[in-house]
């Protein structure tokens, strides 16, 4: 049959279970993709022996009843894989491989898929263009010279270049949304403690979730429904009820009240992306959204909060790679001490080495009340402008990021200017709330846009619905050409 | 008890001063498995074995915290007179070690679990209060071995993990004697409530050391220094006295002393500068994003508050009251909770002041001689008490007793069998002792002449006969009332 | 604030990572205009705001005092840069 790898997952999994192809055979057909996709340099390891045994299992003893029936999966590499290397796109990890399987991947294979390899992204998840990764940059699907976003660039771009029928990132600031908003595919940070963290590498823990990165809004709440859920072993895991967000989508949005915070619209922000946000109004409004103009007024101390919140938990979260249990240690230290700190020079790339140190500098004696004390204050007061708008209106909707996908090495030499990216993602993080990015339309060079719907915590199903709707009525499509095969 | 005055003081060239201690107690918490994961914390398994992927600090591991040992604390705490806080926080401190996988320890700093409280101690000049500061739990950490390898330390994470309480001591302490005092008191406290067993060769309790000297009735306190990790009692008493007397000798000399972190060194009984620790000193606490805030429900604390166990000072006031014993027996008797229940179940079958003492003077000297605790006594409550009583009832002299209760200690034996298979039974029937002693005076005819002209000091010589007589079974009371008879007569 | 480069070291100390003497200069660079940027809060007085200590607003959830780990050697060491079967072993520690 026709290669069906550009379908979305839903209508993958309709082709499954009506036996039009094989597991096997939608394995080989994304074998085969991978295969002539290599300048995309987006996986760090595949796993397609183990894939393609895991396929003919499935088809020898279909189970259709699961919710990712025979899916073949590749994830971001910070998810730790049982007998898989895990690298966290580091140097430091380049040679480990976990004897455990993360909570939220086990769920996934728990529900009829396998992987299939481990997507490339920023060490450590430290990126907002994925050249931060020691095994090289990414390219995006959409242009041979462009950065698919970050952390998630792997995801992101294996998802765009049908190298994935869907896919799983982390989002820390933004490392969803942003490289789904960059590579045209839907991207959801979900409510801070409903995915498990446990054997995730990582980064920040009050910021860090993992979340599904689509091609539709369907497959979201889909892979969602399959990832999420309780876990005793995350202390900060939400005990709840299992949801069936795919069961209940609806694209009924009559009578919502959408808020616009007058805050995300930014200085020097591209006329496409503001022109892109009163498209996504109007298409709003006219399913029967109220609008309601809103103000978030410590929106632009989002930012400095979290730089230093992110990197603050960041030097405490990798004080463990040190060459002593796992990972790289430099054959140059004499002492304890000397191997300690050449293991990490050499071990951990530039970015990561500067937000330890701006991490281990917050925190240090006398500067933890100028800075991470502080910073603590403010996101109390951004989380309270949340708190405070959503008693008023269902969800808010911004544009994702502040541009399109930007060039290779064209901000590497800037970080504040690449910190910038996540203006409008990271917000929602220091917040725990949920936040999609979906695709909206493209800009005038004819790369993708995407608008963020930021719902209350536990709303995941209400912005689904919402993008459901949206997504019925954008009309985008998202046409990449296959250049790269 | 003599009242006795303090008088610890160092005396330098220019006067006395006054030494100044507080401690830091780490006392391991007693719990099956360990603060933030669920391996074992029994002592002494194979390297590495009692390890989990989060002692360990793999990445994307996670801690939960164990009820146990936050029961653990909070009973410690009400074991102290002390403020349990119905919200604390777990914070991380950031170090970097070879025996600290995660790179920092999740311990608790600005909120504590259990706030201030008191521990009364018994010193020979009288009651002392030292106040407590403040418990936090934290995780040990693990063990480096740098003797088993010329160039490579090995590392070992089975204490790793394992839940800890900080007890801190307010700087209250005044000499070494005092300093012992208290920590038997902790140990005594918390082995009573079950939360630390308190062994000290397995490093169930240690204890930094915090020390600084000032001239007798200066109220401001002198700089300090802290002596890490001092696992004995005697070695925390050889450690401030060594470092009181440098601390005298610097200032008496001009010098300023450094406020550091110092080791005592057993072997050369001194204590000398940590140099090494001093720049890692910035452990840059912040709250551990992976935990959220304990908030205990009032109802937890009422609960375990009533169901504490009693606790040695309440129990000692009760052994004066119900048994008749002075302060001091008391003291003694509850100094351990095995102690105690050791005597209740012999005071409940025997006289309950004798049993005292003979705990107090034969058991406690047997059991030291064989360095045995109680609970491993060779002689069981039952068979000490049926001991206890046979003396009261006469049926036996204390100096037969003290055979009785070797053959007892040798044999395991009730003491009844004893004194029957043996004849160890007293002589007490007059007529027959009266027959004995007659037979003795009437051989010994110019000593009864000279202790009736005034040679009293023989008395004790007819005495000597009896028993030797008598196998040293005549009954003492009984042979006294009738020598003296037949020796007027 | 600014960083100077014997600040940057002493951080690089505490983190324990080396730094090339060749790159204090760019690291230096970049951190300042990090600072920069961040200490915009400065603008905001937060004298009378609590800090947030974690955005669930929920009690941490405790397990049973069970030994249901552990046991695992084999896997804890299969990793290790400096293999021995019963010990992690690192270079010697200079007490």
């Amino acid at each position: 049959m026709a290669d069906i790898t550009n379908q979305s997952l839903n209508e993958i999994i309709e082709n499954v279970k009506t036996k039009k192809i094989s597991s096997t055979e939608l394995t080989k057909a994304y074998v085969k993709n991978i295969e002539s996709a290599k300048k995309l340099n987006v996986f760090v390891t595949t796993t397609f022996d183990q894939a393609l045994d895991k396929a003919k299992q499935f088809d020898n003893k279909p189970n259709f009843d699961q919710l990712l029936p025979g899916m073949p999966l590749a994830v971001k590499d910070l998810f730790c894989t049982e007998n898989t290397k895990t690298t966290a796109g580091s140097n430091i990890l380049n040679n480990f491989i976990p004897s455990y399987e993360s909570t939220v991947t086990k769920n996934l294979w728990d529900h009829g898929s396998f992987l299939l390899g481990k997507l490339n992204c920023d060490e450590f998840a430290m990126g907002s263009s994925n050249e931060t990764s020691h095994f090289g940059n990414v390219i995006n699907p959409v242009g041979d010279q462009l950065v698919p976003g970050g952390s998630s660039g792997g995801s992101s771009s294996a998802l765009a270049a049908d190298l994935t029928p869907a896919t799983i990132g982390t989002d820390t600031g933004g490392s969803i949304r942003q490289p789904a908003s960059f590579t045209g595919t839907v991207g959801l940070k979900p409510t801070y403690g409903l995915c498990s963290r446990w054997g995730i590498v990582a980064f920040a823990s009050s910021l860090d979730q993992a979340g599904p990165m689509t091609k539709t809004i369907k497959d979201c709440a889909i892979m969602l429904e399959a990832m999420s859920g309780f876990d005793k072993k995350d202390s900060t895991s939400i005990n709840k009820k299992k949801e069936q967000y795919s069961k209940n989508l609806k694209d009924n949005i009559k009578g919502l009240k959408i808020g616009i915070p007058k805050e995300y619209r930014v200085d020097n922000m591209p006329k496409e992306v503001d022109e892109l946000w009163e498209k996504g109004k109007k298409i709003l409004k006219d399913l029967g959204a109220q609008l309601i103009d809103i103000s978030l007024p410590h929106t632009k101390y989002a930012l400095p909060t979290y730089y230093i919140v992110a990197p603050a938990e960041a030097s405490s979260n990798l004080a463990r790679y040190d060459g002593v249990r796992y990972g790289y240690r430099s054959k140059q230290g004499k002492d304890l001490i000397e191997m300690y700190e050449k293991t990490r020079s050499e071990g951990f790339g530039d970015e990561v080495k500067r937000r330890i140190l701006i991490g281990t500098y917050v925190l240090s004696s006398g500067y933890y009340d100028a800075y991470y004390l502080k910073a603590q204050k403010v996101r109390q007061l951004i989380k309270k402008d949340f708190d405070d708008s959503f008693k008023k209106i269902d969800a808010i909707l911004t544009p994702s990021t502040p541009s399109s996908a930007f060039k290779i090495g064209e901000k590497t030499n800037d970080p504040v200017s690449m910190y910038l990216n996540d203006i409008f993602t990271v917000p929602v993080n220091l917040a725990g709330l949920p936040a999609l990015s979906m695709p909206a339309g493209v800009d005038n060079k004819g790369h993708p846009l995407g608008l963020q719907l930021i719902g209350k915590a536990l709303d995941e199903q209400k912005i689904l619905n919402i993008g459901y709707a949206f997504e019925k009525n954008c009309g985008f499509k998202n046409e990449i050409k296959k250049w790269w095969s | 008890m003599s009242k006795e005055k303090f008088d610890y003081f160092i005396k330098g060239e220019k006067g006395k001063y006054e030494v100044v201690i507080g401690l830091e107690v780490h006392a391991q918490v007693l719990s099956k498995s360990k603060l933030f994961s669920g391996s074992s914390t029994k002592f002494g398994a194979d390297p590495n074995n009692q390890v989990s992927l989060i002692d360990s600090a793999f990445p994307g591991m996670l801690p939960v915290i164990n009820e146990e040992c936050v029961k653990q604390a909070v009973r410690t705490g009400l074991g102290l007179n002390a403020k349990i806080n119905n919200y604390s926080v777990f914070d991380r401190k950031n170090y970097f070690y070879a025996d600290l996988p995660q790179g920092y320890q999740i311990s608790q700093y600005k909120n504590p679990i259990v706030g201030e409280g008191k521990v009364l101690l018994d010193m020979p000049y009288g009651s002392k209060e030292i106040g407590i500061e403040r418990l936090h739990l934290e995780q040990d950490a693990g063990k480096s071995i740098h003797d088993m390898d010329p160039s490579n330390t090995y590392v070992d994470l089975n204490r790793s993990g394992i839940a800890l309480m900080e007890i801190v001591s307010k700087p209250d302490l005044r000499s070494p004697d005092e300093v012992n005092a208290y920590i038997k008191k902790l140990r005594s406290i918390m082995r009573y409530l079950g939360t630390c067993d308190g062994n000290m060769q397995e490093g169930s309790l240690r204890a930094d050391v915090n020390v600084s000297v000032r001239k007798e009735g200066d109220t401001n306190f002198g700089t300090r220094c802290e002596i890490k990790n001092v696992n004995s009692i005697k070695f925390m008493q050889m450690a401030i006295e060594y470092e009181a007397a440098r601390q005298v000798e610097l200032i008496e000399n001009g010098k300023k002393i450094d406020q550091e972190t110092r080791l005592f060194d057993t072997k050369k009984n001194e204590t000398r500068s940590m140099r090494s620790k001093e720049d890692a000193h910035d452990y840059r606490y912040f709250p551990d994003p992976d935990l959220l805030p304990l908030k205990l429900e009032q109802k937890l604390i009422d609960d375990l508050k009533k169901s504490l166990p009693e606790l040695p000072d309440k129990k000692k006031e009760r052994f004066v009251k119900e048994y008749g014993l002075n302060a001091y027996e008391s003291n003694v008797l509850v100094s351990e909770k095995e102690i105690s229940d050791y005597y209740e179940e012999v005071a409940k079958l025997s006289d309950k002041k004798l049993a005292a003492t003979w705990m107090m003077g034969d058991l406690f000297a047997m059991l030291n001689d064989r360095g045995l605790d109680i609970s491993k006594s060779p002689i069981s409550a039952k068979h000490f008490a049926e001991l206890v009583q046979a003396i009261k009832s006469g049926e036996i002299s204390g100096r037969i007793a003290k055979e009785v209760f070797e053959i007892m200690v040798e044999s395991g034996d009730n003491p009844k069998k004893i004194i029957e298979s043996k004849g160890m039974k007293q002589q007490s029937d007059p007529k027959e002792l009266e027959k004995m002693i007659n037979e003795i005076l009437s051989k010994n005819k110019d000593k009864v002449d000279q202790y009736k002209a005034g040679k009293e000091k023989l008395y004790g010589f007819f005495i000597g006969q009896v028993m030797k007589l008598s196998g040293g079974k005549a009954n003492p009371q009984l042979t006294n009332e009738i020598l003296k008879k037949l020796l007027k007569g | 604030m600014s960083l100077d480069k014997e600040k940057i070291k002493h951080v690089a100390k505490l983190a324990r990572i080396s730094v090339d003497e060749a790159k204090v200069e760019s690291l230096t660079k970049d951190l300042n205009s990090i600072f920069k940027f961040i200490e915009q809060l400065n603008e905001l007085n937060t004298d009378k705001v609590e800090p947030l200590t974690s955005i669930l607003n929920q009690s941490l959830r405790s397990r049973k005092d069970e030994i249901s780990d552990g046991k695992i050697r084999e896997k804890i060491l299969k990793n290790s840069p400096k293999e021995n079967e019963e010990f992690f072993v690192v270079p010697k520690v200079v007490e």
